[in-house]
């Protein structure tokens, strides 16, 4: 019973977001940015499905269900849903509630909002598939599905080329990490056998101790870093900012770029703890979170700072899913839950900022607070989470991430102050995009700011204040999100204390000193904008330039090559065809020994020679033919030729018809090739002719030599046998030909018939058309007007 | 007989294939035409000339007497002859049409789709 | 071509072929003949008409577009494939009747249809098309 209604609840939450996206255009059209509150219906619908199967999780418990797909394969449309996957699934489901209704407010006077919803929720089921999927298959479906929705997304303004740019990019980049994914996917069901994450994760060591585990290890990483935007993938994120607010909140938040830490949280306890693990995810992790946190505090677009924080923290993320201990998972697991809730809250400040203010430069912004009082609120809740003090889970986190990694030896004290440095950048960061607008004088560019719509302040709010009671009510909090989704990553059931009340340790020493660092980078952020701004522009180069770069000497290469192989001219064409033709025929013939043994002197009757002799003297006379009625009576003659074969090789059905063919063609072409007065002779130079002449000649004798191999081998008559002896029996007919015609093969006959009435309809259309298309400029050569 | 029509085959495919060769498409017309009697007696040969004797069951008799002439490459033929003549009047329809738009019967010239001073293409997003 | 002897006789021949051309389907299932030989002969024969008198007549002659003729043929040849279905038979299989009008018997059946259908698209597609090349020279 309990495995029905997991079943039935799973998939209305799987397709809730789907179904929502396919009436979003209509709803908007009847109920106008109400529609809003109607679509939000779908994802708190899937979020209420998806929390009624938290008791079982967090008992330990796993639900799956699914159906057959492509059973030949193995291939199965299955999901699983775990700590890991229900604390995600309930992050896209509730953060995508509260985007809709922003969305519904932000978008409220966009004439495509309709074709918006309906993107934003596609995106949301695929995510929500992604994340609850078991299934490799289905796993990289939904993996390729969020990486086409989000190009949608993405190039939303798609009249602006820097959004098209961007939306190219960020497809190019996830979508070739996601073929990635899937090679590697492969070798993983090739080589281990295993075809779902549940098979995966009961492998224990069958993947680490694999010959393939470094291929394999290479794929995973590369599609979980272009997703999650690792440097020097990192270039599509930033890019991203040019689609709509609300799609940066959500995707650059909670879902999108957190799918690739999904991917390396969940394979973790299959694929990690490896000297290759610890330390490849630690190096480019930390690479990235020092860099993009860098770039945050350099960036003057409050959303590109917000941007940029989010490349550094997922720099963060993977780092800490590379050191792989219990601490450092539980670490990366808090600030999973705590980066979605005030990420997606700031975002979202940022763009009531822009929709207030009408602009996002941090230079001309200040003084906001009067006017937008809710807004400040809700972004000094979230930036107080990011910078990590307490009581906000940011700080839960943030404690966590210290505590896994005080230990004295190098590499722990590397990565230590990689984590301190980037988070006082993000602290920052943090402050520059939450308090800088908002305190200060107004600066006269400004006119009139003011508060949004309650769906544009309720959702940073709503995520601000979670921030909040998260820590607040911490045992709570532990047991339903954190421990189940980090008992799921670690493989193994976890405990989780840490509460937001101060123990003085080395880690809240380590926290302070980040803050006080924090505060110094904030006072210092003009200087340290100028010196970064400088020693960028002296490199000159960067990975965002560099795939500018790719992007066009693609085209190059695709346009030379493509001028290359397709010349444009016919008779190349024709010569390689031939060619090929022409390797086809003796290639096997050779190689399989099957060259025809040398013939006999064939004794034919006298007039049978003469009959030949017609067909051969017919077919010289169309080559060296030089004017057109030669030309036309000689190809008559072969035909007529053929006819006489025909007859007297016993086949008078075919004679009767090629001789009215015959007939038909001759006077069809003479009616066209008269008002051609065009010569049919080949006037180019011998020494052009010749390679032709040799081609043919090569031709001629590989079908000749082909035929005479097939005569030569004994015939198999079962067919023919067939339809002599039922063609009266069954078919009631006495001419075999015309029974397999019109009775044994119909169906074929059938389909002739269409081909025939096709030619018939194309000529037609073909004479009807206006000749001369192109305009007045090329006369008609051969109508004189009248 | 079937080394002579082997040798009929094959002379007949070899004057078509140099007559597609050329650039003239009143030439290539006329190899088409060709080319369909070559396929046509090839399929023919391939299901041997044993017996002249047309496939026709004689009256009140249920199958053939006499050893009678292949009646499958006879019917897949028939079809196959009126089929190339509907593609081969479609062809000369069109090379018509083509010769009155663009004002020349040499392929090298006909080069709408194909135009010979394609510039780069765009490099924009 | 359109001499008075040609545009004379020209109708009657054509006249002729037409109704050999009929001959030449209907022997077909027993005899040398059917539905694409004969659709050949009777397009033939339009054709010459064509070149004797003009194409307008031929078409006054026809009634029906070529095409009409063609499109005709081909779903006498549908028919004649589905109509086994009704006898719950699989499609296109031959179904017979043998009924005996004014003492001979006749055979019936549903590949006569068919090729049938043969003959009309034969005569409906090429004559269209040897009328439409024709026309063109008239102009």
């Amino acid at each position: 019973m309990a495995e029905i209604e997991a079943t039935t609840g799973g998939t209305l939450a799987l397709a809730l977001p789907f179904i929502a996206a396919a009436l979003a255009p209509i709803l908007r059209r009847i109920f106008g940015a109400y529609a809003a509150w109607i679509l939000a219906v779908a994802p708190a619908t899937a979020f209420a499905l998806i929390f009624t199967f938290l008791p079982t999780v967090t008992a330990g418990g796993v639900i799956s269900f699914g159906y057959e797909w492509i059973p030949a394969f193995d291939v199965r449309f299955s999901f699983r849903i775990d700590g890991l996957a229900s604390t995600f699934a309930l992050l896209i489901t509730g953060i995508g509630t509260l985007i809709v209704l922003y969305s519904g407010g932000y978008l409220a006077s966009h004439r495509d909002q309709g074709r918006f919803f309906s993107f934003i929720l596609m995106f949301m089921g695929s995510m929500l598939g992604l994340v609850l999927a078991d299934d490799l298959m289905t796993l990289f479906v939904y993996w390729e599905l969020t990486s086409i929705t989000s190009f949608l997304l993405i190039g939303f303004d798609h009249e602006r080329e820097k959004a098209r740019r961007g939306a190219i990019q960020a497809l190019a980049i996830t979508g070739g990490g996601g073929l990635a994914l899937l090679a590697g996917f492969i070798l993983i069901r090739e080589v281990a056998g295993l075809n779902s994450m549940t098979e995966i994760l009961a492998a224990g060591d069958a993947l680490r101790t694999s010959p393939y585990y470094l291929p394999i290890f290479v794929l995973v990483l590369c599609g979980a870093f272009t997703k999650s935007a690792q440097m020097p993938f990192h270039v599509w994120l930033p890019n991203a900012m040019e689609a709509p607010t609300p799609v940066s909140a959500y995707l650059h938040s909670a879902t999108m770029v957190k799918a690739g830490v999904y991917l390396l949280l969940r394979t973790q306890p299959a694929l990690g703890d490896t000297a290759l693990w610890t330390t490849v995810l630690p190096l480019f992790g930390s690479v990235t979170l020092v860099l993009g946190a860098l770039l945050a505090v350099r960036a003057t677009d409050i959303k590109i700072t917000l941007a940029y924080t989010t490349v550094a923290s997922l720099g963060l993320l993977v780092m800490l899913i590379g050191v792989s201990t219990e601490y450092a998972l539980v670490g990366a697991v808090l600030y999973l839950i705590a980066h979605s809730l005030f990420k997606g809250g700031l975002f979202m400040v940022a763009g009531s900022v822009d929709h207030g203010a009408h602009t996002r430069e941090i230079d001309k912004l200040g003084g906001l607070a009067k006017h937008m009082p809710i807004t400040f609120v809700a972004a000094l809740l979230c930036a107080l989470s990011m910078g990590g003090i307490t009581p906000f889970v940011g700080f839960l986190a943030k404690e966590e991430i210290y505590h896994a990694l005080e230990y004295g030896d190098a590499y722990h004290v590397a990565l230590m102050a990689a984590a301190i440095l980037g988070n006082a950048l993000m602290f920052a960061a943090a402050f520059i995009v939450a308090l800088k607008p908002f305190v200060g004088r107004l600066p006269e560019t400004i006119h009139h700011p003011h508060e949004g719509s309650p769906t544009i302040w309720l959702g940073p709010l709503v995520l601000g204040v979670l921030g909040l009671l998260g820590a607040l009510f911490y045992e709570t909090y532990h047991q339903l999100f954190s421990v189940p989704m980090a008992s799921s990553a670690i493989g193994a059931p976890t405990e989780i204390d840490i509460s937001w009340v101060p123990h003085l340790n080395l880690a809240f020493a380590l926290s302070m000193a980040t803050i006080v660092l924090g505060i110094v980078i904030y006072l210092a952020s003009n200087a340290i904008r100028a010196a970064t701004s400088g020693v960028i522009s002296a490199i000159g180069w960067g990975p965002d330039h560099g795939f500018d770069q790719a992007m066009r000497g693609l085209l190059r290469f695709s346009f030379w090559s493509t001028s290359r192989i397709q010349s444009g001219r016919l008779d190349y064409y024709m010569t390689v065809t031939v060619m090929v033709i022409i390797a086809a025929l003796f290639v096997p013939m050779i190689l399989g020994g099957a060259l025809p043994v040398e013939p006999q002197m064939p004794e034919l009757r006298f007039y049978e020679w003469i009959v030949v002799a017609v067909v051969l003297v017919g077919i010289l006379a169309v080559v060296i033919a030089k004017n057109r009625l030669t030309a036309i009576v000689s190809l008559g003659i072969q035909g007529f030729g053929t006819a006489l074969l025909f007859m007297l090789l016993g086949a008078p059905d075919l004679s009767f018809t090629q001789f009215m063919v015959e007939t038909l063609s001759v006077v069809i072409l003479a009616l066209v090739m008269t008002r051609l007065k065009l010569s049919p002779a080949d006037h180019r130079p011998l020494r052009e002719k010749l390679p032709d002449a040799a081609l043919a000649v090569a031709g001629g004798a590989g079908f000749g030599l082909f035929l005479l191999s097939i005569v030569q081998r004994p015939f198999d008559p079962v067919l023919s046998d067939f339809f002599e002896r039922y063609s009266y029996a069954i078919a009631h007919g006495h001419n075999i030909v015309n029974v397999i015609i019109v009775d044994f093969r119909g169906v074929d006959t059938m389909g002739e018939l269409a081909v025939v009435m096709a030619a018939g309809l194309a000529i037609l259309a073909l004479i009807r058309i206006r000749v001369g298309r192109k305009g007045a400029a090329q006369p008609d050569p051969t109508e004189a007007t009248p | 007989m079937e080394t002579v029509l082997s040798l009929v085959v094959g002379c007949l495919f070899a004057v078509s294939l140099y007559l597609l060769l050329s650039k003239h498409i009143i030439r290539m017309l006329l190899g088409v035409v060709l080319l369909s009697n070559a396929v046509n007696i090839l399929i023919f040969t391939a299901g041997r000339v044993s017996s002249v004797a047309p496939p026709l069951i004689p009256p009140g008799a249920g199958a053939p007497l006499v050893d009678v002439a292949n009646p499958l490459p006879q019917a897949l033929i028939l079809t196959a002859i009126v089929i190339s003549f509907s593609f081969f009047a479609f062809l000369l329809v069109l090379a018509y049409r083509a010769y009155q738009d663009l004002g020349t019967d040499d392929t090298d010239q006909m080069r709408v789709a194909e135009p010979e001073d394609d510039g780069p293409p765009p490099l924009g997003y | 071509m359109r001499t008075i002897i040609f545009r004379f006789t020209a109708p009657y021949l054509t006249a002729l072929m037409v109704l050999f051309s009929i001959f030449v389907l209907l022997r077909g299932h027993n005899d040398p003949g059917g539905g694409f030989i004969g659709g050949l002969i009777a397009a033939s024969a339009l054709a010459i008409y064509g070149i004797a008198c003009g194409v307008g007549p031929v078409r006054r002659a026809l009634h029906f577009h070529p095409m009409t003729i063609s499109g005709a043929g081909l779903f006498a040849a549908v028919c004649a494939g589905i109509f086994s279905l009704f006898a719950g038979s699989g499609f296109m299989t031959g179904l017979w009747v043998f009924p005996t009008v004014f003492g001979t018997e006749l055979a019936l059946s549903t590949p006569l249809i068919f090729d049938i259908g043969v003959y009309l698209v034969v005569v409906g597609g090429i004559s269209s098309i040897a009328l439409a090349l024709e026309e063109r020279e008239s102009d």
